[in-house]
């Protein structure tokens, strides 16, 4: 078991691996964002409050659950490095953070397009707004310590102590409209109790979930094997790639 | 395990626990201010100051909206079920401004204990249904 891991953990394994992956994500990425997009814009029926203006939610809510998601990948991914020094696991951190604040970015501006007509406002420095404000913050410092850095090594233990730090901010975000009273509302399907969402409304809006994480796994795949591609560069398996007319040293096999 | 490997595994752990203490602390710190609103229990009760801008957040009192018929002005009760605030507001509401619904007002109280609010804000609830279903629903209750 633990071979096999160590196996899978080897950059020029993971390259190829992750090759035959990508497609696949992709496809079944359109599959669940067509029949998202078609049956949570056209066939699910209209909010008894909001009308037609409550569809924003099945961009919002993928998004926003994705910046949190995203986020504890890469705590994960941190620890993991911290301890057994891995190097993709720290690759698959850079690789995250840029796709990570991006959700952040989407969820904050498509709840303040949500916000202005049902709300009110825009904005407002309530705990939920804030605690995803700090989030995007976070992924900012982390994007920005990581280019600060010269070394790969020394950024890859600066980021992982930054984002271990950053990991408080997740219970925060979740469950500040329990801890304290927000305008906004709380949550409706993330909690233990049956969702507070019609079936028609919510296989659309899970649908966007799954893919929205597709999206993100193809993506982070993409830029880790381009990662792996530049930090190996000096491997033979990484020249019989970008060369593979000049059969030099160790050529041949894959 | 290998000791180092632990080793640096406890670090983590410090890292974590002495984060979380920390923002625990914070959180502690700043105690009644991470809430957005008082409710009108806690405003009268504690018998909220008239000179300071404050959130009230409660229900709209079902009966108690008077619109002036020449100007934007609107007068509505703000309650919670056990006290209640009454509110001035001139300008636009937002769309989902109505009988029994959340709503935060900010502004401030004067001598009459009436809310002169600047801005008032609808909240809406967690629930999303069709409105054929929304309307049984109550019909049943």
């Amino acid at each position: 078991m633990w071979k096999r891991l160590h196996q899978f953990a080897s950059p020029k394994f993971f390259y190829h691996f992750s090759g035959h992956l990508i497609p696949w994500l992709w496809g079944a990425f359109a599959i669940f964002l067509i029949y998202g997009l078609i049956s949570g814009l056209l066939f699910a029926p209209p909010d008894y409050q909001q009308g037609d203006a409550y569809r924003i939610i099945y961009v919002h809510v993928p998004a926003a659950s994705l910046s949190l998601m995203v986020f504890s990948v890469m705590g994960t991914m941190s620890i993991i490095y911290l301890i057994w020094r891995i190097k993709l696991a720290d690759v698959v951190a850079t690789a995250s953070a840029s796709i990570g604040a991006w959700f952040t970015f989407l969820a904050l501006v498509t709840g303040a397009i949500w916000g202005k007509p049902m709300w009110g406002t825009w904005w407002i420095w309530d705990a939920r707004l804030t605690s995803e404000l700090i989030l995007l913050f976070l992924y900012l410092g982390v994007i920005a310590l990581r280019n600060a850095m010269k070394t790969p090594d020394t950024a890859a233990r600066a980021v992982s102590v930054l984002t271990l730090v950053g990991l408080v901010d997740l219970p925060i975000i979740h469950y500040s409209v329990d801890w304290w009273n927000t305008l906004h509302q709380k949550a409706t399907i993330l909690k233990l109790a049956k969702p507070d969402i019609a079936p028609s409304m919510l296989y659309p809006l899970l649908a966007m979930m799954v893919a929205f994480f597709l999206y993100y796994c193809a993506l982070m795949l993409m830029r880790v094997r381009i990662e792996l591609l530049e930090r190996e560069k000096r491997a033979d398996w990484v020249k019989n790639i970008l060369y593979p007319s000049t059969n030099g040293i160790g050529a041949s096999k894959d | 395990m290998k000791p180092h490997r632990k080793k640096r595994l406890y670090m983590i752990l410090v890292i974590l626990l002495g984060v979380t203490l920390s923002a625990s602390l914070a959180i502690y710190a700043l105690g009644q201010n991470m809430n957005l609103y008082f409710t009108p229990s806690q405003a009268i009760v504690n018998k909220a100051p008239t000179d300071k801008t404050l959130r009230i957040g409660g229900l709209v009192k079902e009966g108690s909206v008077k619109r002036d018929s020449n100007s934007l002005k609107v007068n509505f009760t703000l309650t919670d079920h056990s006290y209640e605030i009454p509110v001035q507001y001139t300008g636009i509401l937002p769309a989902l401004f109505r009988e029994g619904q959340g709503i935060v007002a900010q502004g401030k109280l004067n001598v009459a204990g009436v809310l002169i609010a600047d801005q008032v804000l609808a909240k809406h609830d967690e629930k999303y249904m069709p409105p054929n279903i929304s309307a049984v629903r109550e019909g049943s209750e």
